[in-house]
């Protein structure tokens, strides 16, 4: 099975919001939509889904043109980040439900449905109704409708986003089991960076109606191909400064400079944009090689065990995070460090062009 | 007892006494009710009731008055789920000034139209038939119907459409099998709507039949006229105009709260 959009685009009005994209999507992985909110995952989505036509461009599937084909004909599935389900059934009929408008056979219903019910421990909510459940029940019952039926492809539309913490670590560790196998097509679109990492696989940047690159997870993330890749694959968005090369060194504003080796110093001089993972800045002394550079704290948050600061240095707004509890002094010049060698670089086009000797992300 | 908890009993008394007055009417005679006051009937007879189920002129009248309710109540409905249905889930060119433009022909009053709908009618040969009145009642009705049911249906996420199309659901299926049961307590207000404005409305029932669609208040003032004034008689058959209206309220008492709570009736 396979899923492709060839030069798709979508144009409501004068408002185009999905400019022209092409995207192939495989069996047997995860595919990741990665992007911010209304960055246009969701209308992807309902592009692959049929739920939307395209102004330009077809839909393949199975090397079919299926771009006319309607929604109902196109054997998908379909999970929302609101958990949709039909509220006058029990929690059997709508798991039943897609294999009754298939015209199954009532004897193999019960059967498929009592063992997706077991797969999501449903199992002893069958007869109880939509709102009778929990959020996670809840999302559990539609997850169950999804996988109930044979279907080409499932579209997973942020479908943790609206559960809490626990639920949604619990089912997104379930979710690659689940879908394992079953030989479809799984696309999954998130807001979240992090849940993109923890679930592996392929994924697709999505950024203001385009894709700015896909490919391999893990490899999506070490080398983001442009500036807005690296913006959306960052949590939160990277630093970005302008910098010049001059020789072996690089130049931000006049104060800083760092040498640079390997593959950035090939770099023709001139100027660049660099950019940095907040992690990759911190108030104190990094193991790897650092430079200091002082930025003025503007706002600072505990998020978990992290502290955030928000900091401007000269005209660029950075963020730093680092593990432990920093106490910092609101306006006041502090000192930090950064990690050259975990920098990007990125040409005047935007596209990457060099990354430090240990970019690793 | 709490002494605030008197105010809203004597309020409900109050509301009642006229509803109890029509009842202990209805069970008097003419002569007793002419006679003097009394709270209870002194000589309790059925006799009213009698007459109303025995005189075709009189049952006739309430199955007149129930047909074009009930007729309309479907043509209202049947009209009212497709439009509401759009206005709820597509945009389209002059759909806010068309939807309040819907709800604009309710704020003439009846008689405005109750010229023209008769001349019409009686040319084209639709006076003094259920359809004449329920087809004019309708335009009041489909317009408060479109606009309670495009209510409910907008409270209804267009996801579960969506899903319902996944799943294999056509429109037509999605419609009656999902959508329909989903904003059943919509339905049950709009209904509720219909029926009550059909069934209270007079003018226009009134000037668009004659004999064989007549309906029940119309029969109510004629018999009264021309038999000198039964009053007992004229009770007893607005007793028993009011129960249809009891009945319809008691099934949709509680979706009649949620309808009143989206803040559209």
């Amino acid at each position: 099975m396979s899923l492709e959009l060839r030069n798709v685009t979508k144009r409501v009005g004068a408002e185009t919001h999905i400019h022209a994209t092409s995207l192939s999507l495989d069996v047997g992985v995860f595919n990741i939509l990665l992007g911010a909110t209304s960055a246009g995952k969701s209308t992807l989505i309902k592009l692959m889904a049929g739920l939307e036509k395209p102004t330009t461009g077809e839909v393949w599937v199975d090397g079919q043109n299926v771009t006319g084909l309607s929604t109902q004909k196109r054997q998908i599935s379909l999970v929302h980040q609101f958990f949709v389900n039909y509220p006058h059934m029990t929690v059997f009929e709508n798991i039943a439900s897609p294999l009754r408008v298939a015209g199954i056979p009532k004897s193999e219903i019960a059967g498929r449905v009592e063992e997706a019910a077991n797969i999501l421990q449903l199992g002893p909510m069958l007869k109880r109704y939509p709102d009778e459940l929990s959020g996670g029940q809840q999302q559990r019952t539609a997850l169950a409708r999804a996988i109930v039926k044979e279907s080409k492809a499932i579209f997973l539309d942020e479908p943790l986003a609206n559960l809490d913490y626990k639920l949604r670590e619990e089912l997104r560790e379930q979710l690659p089991d689940l879908l394992a196998g079953r030989g479809t097509v799984v696309v999954y679109a998130t807001s979240e960076p992090t849940e993109a990492l923890l679930l592996g696989g392929n994924t697709a940047l999505v950024h203001e109606g385009r894709i700015t690159q896909f490919g391999p997870t893990a490899e999506t993330y070490r080398t983001p191909a442009n500036i807005d890749s690296a913006m959306v694959f960052s949590d939160p968005p990277i630093n970005l400064a302008p910098v010049t090369k001059q020789g072996n060194e690089m130049h931000m504003g006049t104060q800083v400079k760092w040498a640079v080796s390997g593959e950035v110093a090939g770099l023709a001089d001139g100027p660049y944009t660099v950019g940095i993972r907040p992690h990759y800045v911190t108030p104190t002394l990094p193991k790897a090689p650092s430079i200091p550079l002082s930025g003025i704290v503007q706002i600072t948050e505990l998020s978990g065990s992290e502290s955030v600061a928000h900091l401007s240095l000269g005209d660029q707004k950075w963020v730093s995070i680092a593990p432990g509890v920093h106490s910092y002094q609101l306006g006041q010049e502090h000192e930090f460090h950064m990690i050259p060698g975990q920098c990007f670089y990125f040409a005047p086009d935007e596209t990457l062009v060099a990354r430090g000797a240990g970019a690793h992300g | 007892m709490k002494r605030r908890a008197w105010i809203p009993i004597i309020y409900i008394l109050f509301l009642m006494v006229p509803i109890y007055w029509l009842v202990v009417m209805s069970l008097k005679t003419t002569n007793e009710i002419l006679g003097g006051f009394s709270l209870f009937p002194q000589e309790l007879t059925f006799d009213s009731y009698r007459i109303i189920f025995s005189d075709p002129t009189w049952y006739w009248g309430y199955i007149n008055s129930i047909s074009y309710v009930t007729l309309n109540t479907v043509i209202s409905l049947a009209a009212a789920l497709p439009a509401a249905y759009a206005f709820s889930r597509y945009r389209f060119m002059g759909d806010k000034h068309l939807f309040f433009w819907l709800l604009t022909n309710r704020m003439a009053p009846a008689v405005v139209f109750a010229l023209p709908f008769f001349q019409l009618y009686s040319a084209v040969g639709l006076f003094d038939t259920y359809l004449a009145v329920a087809l004019a009642h309708c335009l009041f009705n489909i317009p408060l119907s479109v606009w309670i049911l495009e209510g409910f249906m907008s409270s209804v996420p267009k996801e579960l459409d969506e899903t319902a199309y996944v799943d294999g659901y056509s429109f037509p299926m999605f419609f009656v099998k999902i959508f329909l049961p989903s904003i059943k307590a919509g339905v049950g207000v709009a209904a509720f709507f219909c029926f009550m404005f059909s069934w209270v409305e007079l003018l226009l029932a009134k000037t668009l039949t004659a004999i064989y669609a007549k309906p029940i208040a119309a029969v109510m003032t004629r018999t009264a006229s021309s038999a000198g004034y039964e009053l007992g008689l004229l009770a007893a058959a607005g007793v028993l105009t009011i129960i249809p209206g009891a009945i319809v309220i008691y099934f949709v008492r509680n979706y009649i709260a949620r309808g009143f709570a989206m803040g559209r009736v």
